[in-house]
């Protein structure tokens, strides 16, 4: 088991290789990514458990994780890397001509850790009900998560699913919303306020869990108690309170960093304020 | 003009039903998914046999699409099932991403497609889902003729790996094709071999198209007949040949023109062998409510329309 510093310190080189990697295509999303980074870190490094020497795209036993607002793909590939699943040197390639690492993940080019596309958003629930129902009909304890902006919520695919899930007790399940409340256009309670979410996952049958996104001693105890809430007749979605742009002080709480690099400055500026722990790519 | 006899009339959705059903006793690993649809796209038999490893959705067709990825992604062969219309434009993004770019063994199951839904209306009848699903990378598309030819379709795809859209209607039609006659994805089936003029018919139209085939035989032209049942991967070998025999053609199906077996084939003759080429199709219009049979009278979709298609081919050879 890795202690909360050593998450803290992977968390932080994975910062840096978000910054660095969406510097170097000039293109990307970093604001989510990096708000992202402890909870991606702590699901990775402690919680999930999953297989990157071997890994397979049905995924029989074991946890599977997927990623529906696929346009954080920096903070995962730089995870999934740095839990092995391939070289951390791939990384350089992101956005490239020729790249695994496309801009949104898809396992077209056989990424390992990529088991679906996303990016167009809302789809992302709806696979991880599927695999959840796989795992219940072939007896495979494991579990399903998967990861959405707060913004990709007022997609209605969303709420099909939500409502399917919670209809059919598809316990198997942990939903975490990135509640940041930053989509392109500005707040997501300005943009189009997606209201009490606890109260609406409660209506829909959902367990509900909250927690400090960007505190890892606070992700490891709000994934621990999603996973405790598991298998007893409900998903559970952890809503996730997190800051847009966490680790970079220029970035943090801004939507404008959704979706734009930094040049060769502010990537100087960023990379000063994260500790570089583990070797940069 | 070789003789044809109507084995019975059934719907082609009755055909997939008892295909999915027979995929379901030999491969374990073949689940359905149904969005509230399920005795009228006759998934009741499979969901009778197999009831867990049938799957109700509800009215959610965008959701039914990315849940049959995930199960699809997680090992499982699945089939999803809804009308045509909202299996396929409904939910093409979904499709797009989660089953053709992600390249998930999902098995897309359009009922009551075509004019021949009837009185249901225009909402209803899609006939530009062929175009839709074939402009897909990935994905395979296939329109069976006969209750036989849909039900072998339905077993083959659950055997084929990858994305497939299988295409099927809802009026009883003739029955016409043995249950012997030999069924392969991408292998187009000759129904008379003719010399005058290549008449290319899928879906409800080859019926048509043979009942065209034995007026043009009175009139003393000798028509070859082919059922592309599968529209893409297109059988070139078969239809180059044929055409470059006869020198002309007629493209027959229930679906817009655009985008439909008549683009497919007009596209691989102007790369290959260019030769004049007429259509019996829908013109670039909605249907409407009505019975099938006059549907299909009004929107020129009948045998007469293709022996019309075909006089009017010869003048141009």
């Amino acid at each position: 088991m890795a202690t909360i510093l050593e998450l803290e310190n992977i968390a932080s080189q994975v910062r840096r290789d978000i910054v660095r990697m969406v510097n170097g295509c000039s293109s990307g999303h970093p604001g989510g990514s990096l708000g992202c980074a402890d909870l991606m870190t702590a699901l990775y490094f402690e919680v999930l458990d999953s297989k990157p020497e071997n890994f397979t795209i049905e995924g029989k036993k074991e946890d599977m994780f997927f990623l529906s607002n696929g346009h954080i793909s920096p903070v995962w590939y730089s995870v999934l890397s740095r839990r092995g699943f391939f070289p951390i040197s791939d990384l350089s390639t992101f956005r490239c001509l020729g790249s695994p690492l496309q801009g949104h993940p898809t396992p077209k080019y056989n990424l390992p850790g990529v088991r679906i596309s996303s990016g167009s958003l809302g789809q992302g629930l709806s696979v991880g009900v599927g695999a959840a129902l796989v795992k219940k009909m072939d007896g495979c304890d494991h579990l399903v998560y998967t990861l959405h902006g707060d913004g990709e919520l007022q997609e209605g695919q969303i709420w099909e699913a939500v409502m399917f899930a919670g209809g059919n007790k598809v316990d198997n399940l942990i939903s975490i919303i990135d509640c940041n409340n930053a989509q392109i256009d500005g707040n997501v309670d300005t943009v189009l306020n997606i209201g009490d979410l606890k109260a609406k996952f409660l209506a829909f049958d959902w367990e509900v869990v909250e927690m400090q996104g960007n505190d890892m001693k606070d992700c490891l105890r709000g994934l621990k108690e999603a996973k405790s809430l598991t298998k007893k007749g409900k998903p559970v979605v952890i809503l996730m309170h997190t800051l847009m742009g966490y680790g970079v002080d220029f970035m943090q709480g801004l939507s404008s960093w959704h979706g734009i690099a930094p040049n060769a400055e502010q990537t100087a500026d960023a990379l000063s304020q994260l500790k570089e722990t583990l070797g940069d790519y | 003009m070789k003789k044809y006899t109507i084995l019975g009339n059934k719907d082609t959705r009755s055909g997939f039903g008892d295909g999915l059903l027979e995929a379901g006793k030999r491969n374990p690993n073949v689940v359905a998914l149904c969005a509230d649809l399920t005795e009228s796209v006759k998934m009741t038999a499979f969901k009778k046999a197999f009831p867990e490893r049938f799957v109700q959705i509800g009215i959610a067709e965008a959701n039914m699409v990315s849940v049959a990825a995930g199960m699809a992604l997680s090992g499982k062969v699945a089939f999803y099932s809804s009308f045509a219309a909202f299996a396929t434009g409904r939910v093409y993004d979904q499709i797009r991403q989660s089953v053709a770019y992600s390249n998930t063994n999902v098995k897309i199951c359009g009922s009551h497609a075509g004019i021949t839904l009837g009185e249901d209306g225009a909402t209803h009848q899609i006939l530009e889902d062929i175009g839709l699903m074939k402009m897909m990378p990935n994905m395979i598309v296939i329109n069976p003729c006969d209750y036989n030819q849909t039900k072998q379709a339905a077993i083959a795809i659950a055997e084929y790996k990858g994305p497939a859209y299988l295409r099927f209607g809802r009026p009883k039609v003739p029955i016409f094709i043995s249950e012997e006659t030999p069924f392969e994805i991408g292998k187009a089936l000759m129904i008379n071999e003719g010399k005058d003029v290549s008449i290319f018919a899928t879906g409800h139209l080859v019926w048509e198209a043979i009942v065209a085939g034995e007026i043009l035989a009175e009139q003393g032209i000798d028509a070859e007949i082919i059922n592309i049942h599968t529209i893409k991967p297109l059988d070139s070998e078969t239809i180059l040949r044929s055409v470059e025999k006869t020198g002309c053609v007629v493209s027959c199906e229930e679906h817009q023109f655009n985008g439909g077996l008549n683009d497919s084939i007009a596209q691989l003759l102007a790369r290959n062998n260019p030769k004049p080429m007429e259509y019996v199709g829908i013109d670039d219009q909605f249907g409407e409510s009505g019975k099938p049979e006059d549907l299909m009278v009004k929107y020129g979709l009948k045998a007469a329309n293709i022996v019309e298609a075909v006089h009017k081919v010869l003048k141009r050879k």
